[in-house]
């Protein structure tokens, strides 16, 4: 079939020559302006940053305070973990709303229309939008849950149990309260120590740094998994709001819905839910970890799967209905 | 050359394209008409692969759409000139789609200067009035100086000043050889630009054929004459079998009969003519006509195929 000649009066120059075809690098570098020229993914991320880190230095800034009242809480403390949780249990929400967003926006603006005219090859824009969002998430998460960890531990160094990425740390497994003319008292509650009793440790775990920079790069990859999560159910109902709550019933709802099971089910279910990772990667003191549970890779393995059968059923939709 | 062929869509019960068969060539601008609803987004969105037909093929010179190396250098089309993020810049949105088909980033700026959205183009796509909005839309379809070009209802909301510039946008590109697809639910809005007419109805083909066998085609032309001599004008045109009425300002209206012939029988008469004129029935009523016959009568093709395989 021959061509049509066209000559060009209306435009000033000339295109090069055109070899190949429009493939997933141009896929690519097309969904990253996407994401970069809207001003939603930077007040987004703005909200993880403020979020993880601020309110993580709240809570941790709030723990060393409470040393100085009651040393005993010391005993069994994760330092690690309390840094870190403001980012995998809240920021891991800003993630799913961005990623979520990554996709729905493009069907609330009808922008999908423009995208895939442009882009015919729909299995080409799915991969970008997941590479490109991916990446950026893995980037920031890994940003984010080292500045939480480094400000956390900053905060709590005068307690002399905060976490190290250099050193290990040795942390008191149990803690008494003696008080003077009476016996041992047991741990304590919540409250400040009475006056004149003093705390007296026993029993002693070592932490070490491969542990601590396991749960920090662990919480980075968990809210990395739970981005693809959230954008694989963005693609299957193509609806922000609804995508946004299927996540936050994924990560939250369903997880305290399942602690009214009885506990001889609910462990064996629990394993298998997509947020059970966090509450396995963030923990550094070992006596405390949930024995219930996998331990991390298992366990991340668990979010990851999940995460790719999302993606994937998503993938499969978007390729399979009309846009 | 877009090519249609059989094309059916269904939308759960409801069949919004029937077997549908036309081809569009190269050079000159057909228009696509139809009533709302009559299946031309539709048609587009099957064109484009962004529907999938249930039945038939549609190809873009030969090739599935998604077949196609670079698709913005072949087609530039615009559906839905609000079919943006309204959040992003207009120089960014037309980046992100120029990168898709590794089109250089010159090309941003040059489209931006040719649509006369140059000064707007780092202001986010939100603010901008509809004109604005076809007007981006254009530019996008033009960053891959592409082949072939396809608008869906181009004019719908723009002030008359937009409207005369798409027109001429549209005749300028059909005369670089393009092939230009446009459709309206107006006729009047086709009348002074399209070459050629693809007239559909509840889905199906009503017409396809050139603008000039259209207007030729139309039924209800008349002859207006004017005369101080009426009745007896009016005796000897029924006579010869004319049908005719009065009109309000008290011209005469006749039917069934040439201007020709009207005038030979007054001068056979001696009647004195102050005026004798051909009166077409305009465009857009014999249009509504067409497409109204349709939905009654099922659709039979009443004009047939004029298409001239040309290249192609």
């Amino acid at each position: 079939m021959t061509t049509t000649a066209t000559r060009n009066t209306l435009l000033p120059s000339v295109l090069p020559p055109a070899t190949g075809r429009a493939g997933l690098r141009g896929a690519i570098a097309s969904e990253f302006t996407k994401i970069r020229s809207v001003r939603s993914t930077y007040w987004t991320l703005a909200a993880l940053l403020v979020v993880s880190i601020g309110i993580g230095a709240a809570i941790t800034g709030g723990t060393a305070a409470s040393f100085s009242h009651n040393p005993a809480n010391k005993a069994a403390f994760d330092a690690t973990q309390i840094s870190l949780i403001a980012f995998f249990e809240i920021g891991q929400l800003i993630i799913a709303v961005i990623a979520a967003m990554a996709i729905t926006s493009e069907y609330s603006t009808g922008m999908i229309r423009t995208s895939l005219t442009a882009q015919p090859r729909r299995g080409t824009v799915y991969a970008a939008k997941a590479i490109v969002l991916t990446s950026l998430t893995l980037i920031v998460s890994l940003i984010t849950s080292f500045v939480a960890f480094f400000v956390g531990q900053a905060l709590m160094s005068s307690t002399g149990v905060s976490a190290s990425l250099f050193h290990s740390v040795t942390v008191p497994l149990n803690a008494n309260v003696t008080c003077p003319g009476q016996g041992p008292q047991g741990p304590n509650g919540g409250g400040g120590l009475p006056p004149g009793c003093k705390a007296v440790f026993s029993g002693s775990y070592v932490i070490h740094p491969s542990t601590v920079l396991l749960a920090v790069i662990g919480c980075a990859l968990f809210v990395t998994l739970v981005a693809v999560l959230a954008f694989g159910i963005g693609a299957l109902v193509r609806h922000t709001a609804a995508a946004i709550a299927i996540a936050i019933a994924a990560l939250f709802i369903i997880p305290v819905l399942e602690q009214a099971l009885p506990n001889d089910w609910r462990w064996d279910i629990m394993r298998f839910l997509p947020d059970a990772a966090n509450q396995v990667v963030s923990v550094t003191f070992g006596p405390s970890a949930n024995p219930h549970l996998w331990s991390a890779w298992p366990q991340l393995g668990v979010t990851a799967l999940w995460a790719a059968a999302l993606l994937a059923a998503g993938g499969y939709l978007f390729r399979k209905r009309d846009a | 050359m877009i090519e249609v062929r059989g094309l059916t869509k269904r939308y759960g019960d409801k069949t919004a394209v029937d077997g549908l068969t036309f081809g569009i060539e190269p050079g000159k601008v057909t228009g696509f008409l139809g009533p709302n609803g009559a299946g031309k987004t539709t048609t587009m969105r099957c064109i484009l692969g962004l529907d999938y037909p249930d039945a038939g093929t549609v190809t873009v010179d030969g090739r599935n759409y998604r077949d196609l190396g670079y698709p913005m250098r072949e087609m530039g089309a615009l559906l839905d000139a609000k079919a943006v993020h309204g959040g992003r810049s207009a120089y960014n949105h037309l980046l992100c789609l120029a990168q898709t088909n590794n089109l250089p980033k010159r090309r941003v700026g040059e489209v931006l200067e040719l649509v006369g959205l140059a000064e707007v183009a780092k202001k986010r796509s939100k603010g901008f009035s509809l004109g604005m909005s076809q007007r981006l839309g254009i530019a996008a379809t033009l960053l891959g100086d592409p082949k072939m070009l396809m608008f869906d209802e181009p004019v719908n909301g723009l002030d008359p000043e937009g409207i005369l510039w798409i027109r001429n946008l549209m005749k300028a590109l059909a005369a670089e050889g393009r092939t230009v697809f446009v459709s309206s639910h107006l006729m009047s809005e086709m009348e002074s630009t399209a070459d050629h007419l693809i007239v559909i109805g509840r889905g199906k083909l009503i017409a396809d054929c050139s603008m000039a066998d259209f207007i030729a085609r139309s039924s209800g032309a008349s002859v207006r004459v004017r005369t101080p001599m009426a009745d007896d004008l009016i005796k000897a045109l029924t006579a010869q079998g004319a049908i005719t009425a009065i009109d309000d300002d008290g011209a005469v209206e006749v039917r069934g009969m040439t201007a020709e012939a009207v005038g030979d029988i007054a001068f056979e008469q001696a009647i004195r003519l102050h005026e004798l004129t051909m009166v077409h029935a305009s465009l857009e009523e014999a249009f509504m006509e067409l497409t109204a016959s349709s939905v009654e009568y099922h659709a039979g093709v009443p004009m047939a195929a004029t298409a001239s395989g040309s290249g192609g």
